[in-house]
């Protein structure tokens, strides 16, 4: 990266986060899993938590996530996240440990591991990322794809008669006693995206403050196995995914409430 | 310190703790589940973390996390929870963190029963999860042992930065007996975690652990490094016992439990003139070969007895290599082989190789 010297007469008012690497991301082009790694990344930063963050890769397309955070980060096996951090959190108590999960890996194989997590209250935050489809194998469905929605092992269409129905994660995990902050919100346009970065902001405070379990559901596209280009997938998200998935929060207790008033 | 009665898993805890373990995560599984509950009760005492997890592949998988932190951690189970368990034994391996796992065997395939039995050799040897590694498998034959060798599970696990499994079955693991219990080791600082560990990048370059690696001469060059690491361990770490080998013309070879009734059968044997010895592999990984085969230059044959179907037998044939007669005696599903069924098992081999 190039350094500029700023001159005294002006402000440094945005920069590269340094919870970043500068290394290129592996992502297709239009890829939202990129705009959500920025905006954990700016958010560490703004917390000054870097240096004491410990951060958890799932197995799908972030899978290498450890290569773009610059911070101390280990890789789980598929669906295995909160019990890894689980782990790491309960020997390192001082520390910011968040996991970085994709729908397969969170709401099928990782089912178990989610829910009793959040039951616990466990003081770790989660980045769910719903794009609607297993995007690393190669776009079979999720346990997220939508009612009709054409993916390689469904294509005919997901048919809920035989494969079931999309699993809302929001709305199930804000029912457990652990969970102090759930909430949904989507990357699809800029305020969605400003209103995102202020969620996780307040997903890892709540861990800061000791309040209990915090995700955050983000939905996103994958324009490669959903065969669109990216503007159009983004609209595509906009028109199907948030009816299915509703945005907004699905648990803030008081304290958290307290907390999000207080900062501003 | 003095000799106190202690019951076989509990020791097994204690031992344990007295090793500066941190962290425990299991779920309960007979015949084990006393050890779970030992921790559960001296680990809050201790303001150290016990957790019981949803299920075993969590608990493996909170071990995998906390090692990651540098934390010294175990887990324990029995025969159906280890299958549970063997994903995470796979990444804990390629990853290189330092972790101590135990199965209490219990009667096999499937649910089984919870009856002492030894079917998870092959498991615990050969098949400890997809890839290519193995674990350390140390095979107490009594309480005593079993809070020995819980202690250096943790050493050997943290000198090679690996898994090391303790594996007996529920008698050892239900019994009383008069055992020591080693002096309480302090718990290492969170500060004096290890340099790879996951503490923070602070004032550093970030740490990874991972088990993947992109690249077909990128993965051989870690499993490269690994087979070099468990060669060392084959080198340094093989142990086992000998009873009355030095002028026996037969051979018992046999572990824990089943190993233990025939340090019996030799005494037996001997009153009725028959120059019998016993190997006993404390070490089920590294297998005691070298030493088997120099003993197969002694003697006319060898009596495998196991609590299974025969499987640690292959592995003596493997070290024999034809030099003497190999045969094999075992119950399964619980049966305990008794000395009166293993005697004639050796007159047969005594007459065949005559
Ligand atoms: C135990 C196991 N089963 C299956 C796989 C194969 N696999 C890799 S990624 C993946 C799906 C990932 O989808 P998702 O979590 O939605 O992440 P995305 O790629 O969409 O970001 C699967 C099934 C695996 N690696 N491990
Ligand atoms: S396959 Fe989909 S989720 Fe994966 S990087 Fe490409 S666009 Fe993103
Ligand atoms: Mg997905």
């Amino acid at each position: 990266m190039a350094t500029v010297e700023i001159p005294e007469d002006m402000e440094l008012v945005y920069k590269y986060p340094e919870s970043l690497t500068e290394r290129h991301t592996h992502y297709c082009p239009g890829c939202t899993h990129g705009i959500i790694h920025r905006l954990i990344a700016e958010v560490i930063d703004e917390l000054g938590v870097r240096e004491r963050t410990i951060g958890i890769a799932p197995v799908g397309c972030s899978v290498l996530a450890y290569y773009y955070f610059n911070m101390d980060f280990a890789e789980a096996a598929h669906g295995r996240a909160p019990a890894m951090a689980t782990g790491i959190k309960r020997v390192s108590p001082g520390k910011v440990v968040f996991t970085y999960q994709g729908d397969g890996d969170l709401a099928a194989i990782g089912t178990a591991e989610i829910i009793h997590a959040a039951n616990r209250g466990e003081l770790i935050t989660t980045i769910f990322v719903n794009n609607a489809i297993y995007g690393m194998t190669g776009g079979q469905m999720a346990p997220t794809t939508l009612p009709g929605q054409v993916t390689t092992s469904s294509p005919m269409g997901r048919d809920v008669e035989t494969a079931g129905w999309p699993i809302r994660m929001a709305e199930l995990i804000a029912t457990l006693p652990g969970a102090a902050y759930v909430t949904r919100q989507a990357v699809f346009d800029v305020p969605g995206i400003r209103r995102t970065k202020k969620a996780i902001k307040l997903a890892f405070q709540t861990q800061l403050a000791g309040l209990g379990f915090s995700m955050v559901e983000v939905l996103s596209t994958c324009n490669t196995n959903w065969h669109m280009g990216p503007v159009e997938a983004l609209e595509w998200a906009k028109q199907h995914m948030v009816d299915y998935y509703p945005l907004g929060d699905t648990k803030v207790i008081d304290e958290v409430k307290a907390l999000a008033k207080g900062r501003k | 310190m003095a000799k106190e009665l202690w019951e076989g898993n509990a020791a097994l805890a204690e031992a344990a703790i007295r090793a500066g373990v941190e962290a425990f995560f299991g779920y309960p599984i007979t015949p084990q589940t006393e050890v779970l509950e030992h921790f559960s009760k001296r680990m809050p005492e201790l303001g150290r973390v016990f957790l019981q997890a949803e299920s075993e592949v969590a608990a493996i998988n909170m071990v995998y996390g906390a090692a990651c932190a540098g934390a010294r951690v175990m887990t324990s189970s029995s025969s159906p929870g280890v299958s549970l368990m063997q994903e995470g034994f796979s990444y804990i391996a390629c990853s290189e963190v330092p972790a101590v796992v135990t199965n209490i065997m219990r009667g096999g395939p499937g649910l089984g029963n919870v009856q002492p039995a030894q079917g998870d050799y092959f498991q615990a040897v050969k098949s400890a999860g997809h890839g290519d590694f193995h674990m350390i498998v140390l095979a107490p034959a009594n309480v005593q042992e079993l809070i020995d060798l819980t202690v250096l599970a943790f050493d050997l696990a943290e000198k090679y930065r690996t898994l090391a499994m303790i594996v007996a079955d529920g008698s050892i693991g239900q019994m009383m007996e008069p055992a020591e219990m080693p002096p309480m080791r302090p718990v290492r600082p969170p500060e004096e975690r290890p340099d790879w560990a996951l503490t923070g990048a602070k004032g550093r370059d970030p740490n990874i652990i991972t088990s993947l690696y992109l690249g077909a001469e990128n993965l051989e060059r870690v499993n490269l490094r690994l087979q070099a690491k468990l060669k060392k361990i084959a080198a340094n770490e093989v142990r086992w016992k000998e009873y009355s080998t030095e002028d026996a013309d037969l051979l018992l070879v046999a572990y824990g439990t089943v190993g233990r009734i025939c340090q019996t059968v030799v005494r037996e044997a001997r009153r009725a003139g028959m120059k019998v010895g016993l190997l006993r592999p404390i070490t089920l990984w590294p297998f005691p070969s070298k030493r088997i085969a120099e003993l197969a230059e002694q003697v006319r044959g060898i009596l495998t007895v196991e609590m299974n179907a025969g499987q640690m037998v292959e592995d003596v044939r493997l070290a024999v290599e034809g030099r003497c007669t190999v045969r094999f005696y075992g119950r399964m599903g619980g049966v305990i082989p008794l000395p009166d069924e293993i005697l004639p098992e050796l007159e047969k081999l005594d007459a065949e190789c005559r």
